[in-house]
């Protein structure tokens, strides 16, 4: 099968080129797609917190446990790392990459601040004995609270690479959709962690 | 160094050991096969790192039918047992292992045979029927192919390497816990099903955009064909629902291997949750079964009583109604848990409402053969069969969803003939008339008549007969997973459902020799599908070749109205389309897919037997693999005009020919010399 590859998405030399769609366009509709299955996953989790919300079996509950003040330090460093990639994503329409690559990585310091906050409060709890195993409730707990963690760890690993491939190519028709699902992902994060900071601890601390 | 692994893994059952020894034994001669005719490298570069979805429908078949042969031991090893167990017989299996295979038996059927199926048909025919030339994510198509292998390859190794899960499909906790289940069983479970889930979800992302974004111009949503929009309706509940699979085995998982407490009896956990979360998914995944099914029977029913379908709106949106409803239905599988006369009633009269555009589409299909001049080829065999036993299997469903009849049908023989009433009379034979009905679209010639009928005919009589007598045995207090029984009075119907259960098999073989025929005679023209339209087709996967080329459509048609291509050519419009020809972007092969997936079956099967550094490893593989894949940009490629003018205008030489043997072979042609001549 002969064939000839393809160096650049040159929509005037193959006018059938993309047929009739776009296929940016068709990325990042995909990735709301999968966002939305992935909020599914967190619905189920916050469904079984609070079916489980009281079974604490002689453990602490909420109110005993959770570090209120940090958890806010924690929580204003991902909704100000939500403002920051969104000055990433202007910087991209703007086609500085210089620019782009300095606010992708205020949102990575401020990303693992958000980690190494959430990696101090797990271990503190579980120095405590008040680890998962400890009860429904704990069980519950640190399954949503980690689960969004490790999306959140996943993002920071994403923007390494994001901005590893900046580097080596540039904004192009590749990087360009990448970085706005990226985008999408964590402002995503950020509203999923806006549900668990309210129903979790706000409540819970109640 | 090897976790749980030891040599006490392997089994010393003599039924085990031969089952293994005759896989083993296949295994080698095919792996033998391929190496002394020199295909691996065909089967690599063409098949395996393929993104062809056309490919990928066919691979997803072949694994199917090998899991169905697996699938359907295990039943044939369920009948004979309870043949034999009766009045203080102990039968042949002993119950631990008796439950290990009505489990893998479900687990099988279910995740290993009617999805793939189901997908593998969505693979084979959507992008065809919309007009487009790919999905809209092929290397995700891919991976998500060899996520579904390895799931199975997993519940294959179960059977030599340890056991598998005695818990009965869905697994219930607190059952399924460790404290009930202390060995690796319920693991292979949870790794074959998580892995392979993933895929499945990745697989509906994929075909929701491709048929939202991808359709030929002209095909508004209402121009759809039916297979598509049930297509549709089947992702968006994959979409919906796979993911509460996900998060509900990650939570048994943690369970079992962090010792948390979702589940458990005691210290918090909550064992009823367990069974909401897995029906939440587990109603909607019936219907990602039973929808495309519906949507072949609606395709077949129109093609063979050459009539438009009647009613294609009040189908879609009964498609649709019952996409909605079967969310809200779930706990009609347990209402014995003890929610309350309310809660109850709600599900109930949600049940039954089901059962309204059920109903509709039932009518649809009866007035689309009214006044038709009906052709009574095998798919319309496998439908006219299903309406009339996918009826009465809708009916038993009815009477399981009152809930006060339930609490007596409830676990009971009822429910499984009820379930395997409309699976088998459903999918299964929705299934088998979509395997015939598109096999030409796939392969370029036809399947054999007499044997397709043969193994109808000995289906349909199988079921009846091994599905029938357990409604009866129901009344008699006759309960499910009974690894032996005491009256013997119920004897004489177990062995009428054994006798049925083995004419089955017959069906399952006449497919078999019906492949093996098809094969052998496939230049034949009474066998070879030249035109690409063998069946006086409607929708737009018969207007291009059969097979139909890599690119799909040289030219992607403008779509006008409903059944397009059959207006066509009652209209004398060229369907085929002559040049110029412009060159065609379409996507390279990639070898993630499979490496990935290698990867994905280290992780489970390390997972399973706790060999952590193993787990790490294969952790890592997928991952790098995946970057490896993200970092390469080399993913596509432009066929040139040249390359597609010499493949369309070989096919119009055959076609040529063609018309020319039809002309002098007038009696061999049949139905289809009308329209070729025109």
């Amino acid at each position: 099968m002969a064939s000839e590859a393809v160096t650049n998405h040159d929509d005037h030399a193959h006018p059938e080129a993309h047929d009739h769609h776009d296929t940016s366009s068709i990325k990042v509709f995909g990735f709301w797609v999968y966002l939305m299955s992935d909020l599914v996953i967190f619905g189920i989790l916050f469904a079984t917190f609070a079916v489980l919300l009281r079974g604490t079996a002689g453990g602490p509950d909420g109110s005993e446990i959770f570090d209120l003040p940090l958890i806010l330090a924690g929580t204003f460093a991902l909704l100000i790392s939500s403002f920051t990639y969104g000055m990433a994503v202007l910087a991209m329409t703007a086609e500085k990459v210089d620019k782009v690559k300095k606010w992708l990585w205020i949102t990575f310091v401020l990303g693992a601040g958000f980690i190494a906050m959430e990696i101090y409060e797990f271990q503190h709890l579980i120095h405590l004995g008040y680890g998962p195993d400890r009860s429904g409730f704990l069980s519950a707990f640190f399954t949503l609270v980690g689960t969004h963690g490790l999306h959140v760890t996943f993002g920071l690993v994403w923007i390494l690479v994001v901005l590893y491939q900046l580097r080596t190519k540039g904004l192009n028709d590749m990087t360009r959709p990448r970085i706005l699902c990226l985008s999408l992902f964590w402002h995503f994060l950020d509203i999923v962690w806006i549900c668990v900071f309210s129903f979790v601890y706000l409540m819970g601390a109640l | 160094m090897f976790g749980k692994l030891g040599f006490d893994a392997i089994p010393t059952d003599p039924i085990v050991l031969v089952v293994a020894a005759a896989i083993a034994i296949g295994g080698a001669v095919l792996v033998a096969g391929i190496t002394y005719f020199r295909k691996w490298g065909y089967l690599w570069s063409e098949w395996f790192t393929s993104v062809d979805h056309k490919k990928l429908g066919i691979m997803y078949f072949i694994v199917a039918l090998v899991m169905l042969i697996r699938g359907f031991a295990d039943a044939l090893m369920m009948r004979t047992q309870q043949a034999l167990a009766v009045a203080g017989s102990e039968g042949y299996l002993p119950p631990e292992h008796y439950d290990q295979i009505f489990t893998a038996h479900g687990v099988i059927m279910i995740f290993f045979v009617a999805m793939p199926m189901v997908i593998g048909l969505m693979n084979l025919v959507v992008p065809l029927q919309i007009g487009a030339r790919d999905v809209a994510y092929p290397f995700l198509n891919n991976l998500s192919f060899w996520l579904f292998v390895a799931g199975a390859i997993l519940v294959n190794v179960s059977l030599v390497v340890g056991e598998f899960a005695a818990t009965g499909w869905l697994a219930y906790a607190p059952l399924s816990g460790i404290e009930y289940s202390p060995g690796v069983g319920v693991d292979y479970w949870i790794w074959a099903l998580q892995i392979s889930g993933i895929g499945t979800t990745l697989t509906g992302i994929n075909f929701f955009v491709t048929i939202l974004k991808m359709r030929a111009p002209g095909m508004k949503m209402f121009r759809m064909p039916i297979f598509t929009w049930t297509s549709l309706c089947a992702n968006v509940l994959i979409i919906a629902s796979f993911p509460i699979l996900t998060a509900t085995i990650a939570m048994l998982t943690l369970d079992r291997y962090l010792g948390m407490n979702f589940f458990t009896n005691d210290l918090g956990g909550n064992v009823m949750m367990y069974v909401n979360l897995i029906w939440a998914w587990g109603h909607p995944e019936v219907y990602i079964l039973i929808l495309p099914a519906f949507g072949v029977f609606s395709e077949v029913v129109a093609t063979f009583s050459r009539k438009r379908l009647f009613g294609y709106t009040t189908m879609v949106w009964a498609t649709v109604a019952i996409t909605i409803l079967s969310f809200v239905v779930w706990l009609h599988h347990f209402f014995t848990m003890g929610a309350g006369a309310n809660v109850n009633a709600f599900f109930g009269i949600m049940t039954m409402i089901i059962a309204i555009p059920t109903g509709v589409k039932v009518f649809n299909w009866l007035f689309t053969m009214y006044r038709g001049s009906i052709e009574l080829s095998v798919p319309m065999l496998w439908t006219i069969g299903f309406i009339i036993t996918f009826t009465i299997g809708g009916m038993t469903g009815v009477m399981l969803s009152v809930p006060a009849a339930n609490f007596v049908l409830h676990n009971s023989l009822f429910v499984i003939a009820h379930f395997h009433n409309v699976i088998i009379g459903g999918v299964v034979f929705g299934m088998m008339a979509g395997l015939v009905y598109w096999f030409p679209k796939a392969f370029g010639f036809k399947l054999d008549e007499k044997w397709g009928k043969r193994s109808f005919w000995c289906w349909l009589i199988g079921f009846y007969m091994a599905f029938m007598p357990l409604y009866v045995l129901s009344f008699f207090g006759a309960v499910r997973r009974m690894q032996s029984y005491e009256p013997s009075e119920w004897w004489p119907m177990m062995m009428v459902a054994w006798v049925g259960a083995l004419i089955i098999l017959l069906g399952i073989v006449c497919t078999a020799i019906q492949l093996f025929v098809s094969i052998k005679n496939r230049n034949s023209m009474k066998y070879r599908d030249v035109s690409g339209d063998p069946w006086d087709g409607r929708t737009l996967e018969w207007s291009t070749s059969s097979p139909a080329p890599f690119y799909n459509f040289a030219h992607l048609p403008t779509i006008s109205g409903i059944d397009d291509f059959w207006q066509q050519k009652q209209e004398g419009r060229d369907a085929i389309g002559n040049g110029p020809y412009q060159d065609i972007h379409m996507p390279r092969n990639t070898v993630a897919g499979p490496v990935m997936s290698l990867f994905a079956t280290v992780f489970g099967f390390a997972m399973v037997w706790h060999i952590w550094w193993l787990a790490i490893v294969g952790g890592i593989g997928v991952f790098v693999a995946f970057i490896l894949r993200v970092a390469n940009d080399d993913i596509d490629y432009y066929v040139p005009a040249a390359e597609v003018e010499r493949i369309e205008v070989e096919h119009k030489q055959r076609l040529e020919e063609y018309r020319e043997w039809v002309k002098q072979h007038p009696e061999e042609a049949s139905h289809l010399q009308v329209r070729m001549q025109g």
